[in-house]
């Protein structure tokens, strides 16, 4: 669930070799001249935004510029670690906040900016700011749009099966049951590609159990991911894999090529969780389907018991700004500057607007309403600008070696290899 | 004249090398400081079972792929060997998988075998819309089909070019004495392929010890762990766990484990002593 740019990989994978050899090839100091500020983005997603604003910079700051390179996202990852352990990374990390961010702190590899960006955090929505935070201090900045995850429903199938957009689990179980017997999938699923899976446990871990159930498993508190709330997400997992909810072969299915959701649009399934970056691709691939309000879209649906709040969200908070504290005062000072000035100014918020990105931006709600798909884009942002809490993806909220296990046991979770307990189990042995 | 080339290889394989045997012995995420650890990484993946099993499932892959494409390149080879011109034109439509990139083919085989939307259901065939990559039992198999239809055509152009080695004055004095097409192949053919069989097939095993891309991009080591080779292992715990120095001892275990198959072969089959074989 790594932003838009994520479901590129596959594509990225084969065009990652050379972007490595020719950033290699630039030296210890990436890109720009001998005390400029250097910045290293990814491609795809909000790319288009991300130069505009960059370029809008350098030209009304001739003296303090920016030279911006762009990565594909595997490549940018494995890249960006090593660059930082060994001194040689950008001015500005472009990054996902979680675990990595708190590594860059513990290793004093990023800079505070509490003071620099106070202006700018004011204007970002509370539940975006906070993941950029760690202790009470702002090392990471928001620097493109929020992505929930997000319900889509074909209420023509729906229709067709005699349901409805499920509200409550119970409902959300009845919905199963009802498009199983008018012989669709009911739920269309990415097992192949893991992280998809990984938002399913997500949001039923915090319906049941509220943010604390993972926060418990952030901070490091044995027997976190046996607590009861955690055991019984994972068993509402096995309970819709063993209903039949995610049909048979979802573990064939692949999310780069939009293999799920194109079972949503073409009718052979009724529902899909996915990241709110898929709606465009549901705008080109059913044009008829969207345009005919067959498309529905909502939030995760209540577990009646559960202590979560409903308007808890998860997905990506946003991608994040850090400057890295290896590099020259001038070169942090520009960088610092182009953060607090430049980042969110109402060209950037256009730009994001137009391509369809909301951006986490207090106030904008008129700019939204009189965009393209506005009905999609105002869900999109009252969302995240009412969610008690936004829950960064699970893989990146924790360390890398943890969140390998978890995707490893995941999956084994969903093809019925691993019951509830084990995999609670197997996970506890992790932190 | 061997300098340069002795140099390159110093450069860029025996001090990596090194550096992979040091950080074998150390913990490091990449970022963070490096700490000593002993035996510790080497300790953790002889008892991680993932590892175990990506070992066993190294084994059984290079097994299978040998298993497969050693007699289809071979009776492939053999067939095309022959001068018939239709033979010309099927040699270079068989050639063309050779031409494509592994994560292109990747790629277009996760297409083709999708249940919902692949070949299945462009050719309204329900046998072909299987669970392919999607059942941990078959997904090995499908790893394996796809591997040797990268590979076939190369083993193929091997065996091609190693038959029509064959002088053909044996094949005249056989049919003479009445042999026919079968004694023919396995009386003379056969025997006479014996190098180029070792060639290929070591090419195969060591080639499949090591194979990484087209896993990767086609089952990416899913589902669960059905397909998580050594290498994939390697990969994933270095680049995605970030854990180095575990990486580092399975890139080692998968050298060793390499170098000893490939001499191990070539010992048992008597390569080493290959001796030239002119006709009569």
């Amino acid at each position: 669930m790594k932003l838009g740019t994520r479901r590129r990989t596959l594509l990225a994978f084969g065009a990652s070799a050379p972007l490595v050899a020719a950033a290699s090839a630039c030296g210890n100091k990436p890109g720009g001249g001998a005390d400029g500020a250097t910045a290293w983005g990814l491609t795809g997603g909000a790319e288009e935004a991300m130069r505009a604003s960059f370029e809008a910079w350098n030209d009304a700051n001739p003296d303090n510029q920016i030279t911006a390179e762009y990565f594909a996202n595997d490549a940018y990852k494995e890249k960006i670690r090593t660059a930082i352990g060994s001194g040689n990374a950008p001015t500005l990390v472009f990054g996902w906040a979680g675990a990595t961010l708190a590594e860059y702190v513990a290793n004093d590899s990023v800079v505070d900016l509490t003071e620099d960006t106070a202006a700018l955090i004011d204007r970002v929505l509370p539940s975006v700011a906070a993941t950029g935070t760690i202790d009470g201090k702002v090392y990471a900045v928001p620097n493109n749009q929020s992505q929930p995850v997000v319900m889509y429903y074909n209420n023509e199938v729906l229709e067709a099966a005699g349901t409805g957009q499920p509200q409550t689990w119970d409902e959300l179980l009845a919905a199963v049951e009802a498009l199983k017997s008018s012989g669709v999938t009911p739920i269309a699923l990415a097992g192949q590609s893991v992280w998809p899976e990984l938002m399913w446990i997500s949001y039923l871990a915090d319906r049941v159990g509220g943010a604390d159930a993972f926060n418990r498993v952030t901070a490091g508190e044995a027997g976190a991911w046996t607590h009861p709330d955690m055991l019984r997400a994972a068993e509402m997992i096995t309970e819709l894999v063993d209903v039949g909810a995610f049909g048979d072969n979802f573990a064939s299915v692949v999310a780069d090529a939009g293999a799920d959701h194109a079972l949503v649009s073409t009718g052979k399934a009724g529902m899909i969780l996915q990241g709110s970056w898929i709606y465009p691709e549901f705008r080109t691939n059913a044009p008829e389907l969207v345009d005919s309000g067959g498309l529905g879209f909502g939030t995760f649906p209540i577990v009646e018991d559960g202590a979560g709040d409903p308007s808890n969200i998860v997905g990506n908070p946003a991608n994040f700004w850090s400057v890295s504290a290896k590099d020259s005062e001038e070169a942090q000072q520009t960088a610092a500057d182009y953060l607090s000035e430049a980042i969110y100014d109402d060209e950037h918020v256009d730009s994001l607007i137009a391509i369809g990105a909301v951006p986490p931006v207090v106030g904008i709600e008129d700019k939204i309403a009189a965009a393209d798909s506005a009905d999609f884009l105002t869900l999109n942002y009252e969302m995240v600008r009412d969610a008690a809490n936004f829950q960064l993806s699970w893989d990146q909220a924790i360390p890398a070696d943890q969140a390998q296990e978890l995707l490893n046991n995941l999956s084994t979770l969903f093809l019925g290899q691993q019951t509830a307990e084990e995999f609670c189990a197997a996970m506890d042995a992790t932190l | 004249m061997a300098a340069p080339a002795l140099v390159l290889f110093g450069f860029f394989a025996i001090i990596p090398l090194f550096g992979v045997v040091a950080l074998s012995f150390v913990d490091w995420d990449g970022l963070g400081p490096i700490t000593w650890a002993g035996l510790d990484n080497w300790k953790a993946a002889a008892s991680d079972p993932v590892s175990r099993n990506a070992l066993w499932l190294t084994v059984k892959l290079t097994f299978l792929c040998v298993l497969f494409q050693a007699p289809v390149s071979l009776l492939l080879g053999v067939f095309l060997a022959g001068r018939q011109r239709y033979r010309a034109l099927l040699a270079t439509l068989f050639f063309l998988p050779l031409l494509f990139s592994s994560a292109a083919v990747a790629i277009t085989f996760t297409a083709l075998l999708d249940p919902n939307f692949g070949a299945g259901s462009a050719l309204d065939a329900a046998w072909l819309s299987q669970n392919w990559l999607g059942d941990p039992e078959l997904a090995l198999y499908v790893v394996v089909f796809v591997i040797g239809w990268c590979f076939i055509p190369f083993h193929t152009l091997i065996y091609q070019a190693g038959t029509r080695q064959i002088p053909k004055e044996l094949y005249e004095a056989a049919r003479m004495d009445g042999a026919g097409p079968v004694a023919q192949f396995f009386r003379i053919t056969l025997p006479m392929l014996k190098y180029t069989i070792v060639t290929s097939t070591t090419l195969m095993t060591v080639g499949s010890l090591t194979y990484f891309d087209l896993i990767f991009v086609l089952t990416g080591g899913g589902p669960g762990n059905a397909t998580r080779v050594l290498p994939l292992d390697m990969y994933l715990t270095g680049f995605r766990s970030y854990d180095m120095g575990k990486a580092s001892v399975l890139a080692l275990v998968l050298v060793v484990v390499g170098l000893a198959v490939s001499l191990g072969l070539n010992r048992i089959t008597g390569a080493s002593r290959m001796d030239s074989r002119s006709e009569g």
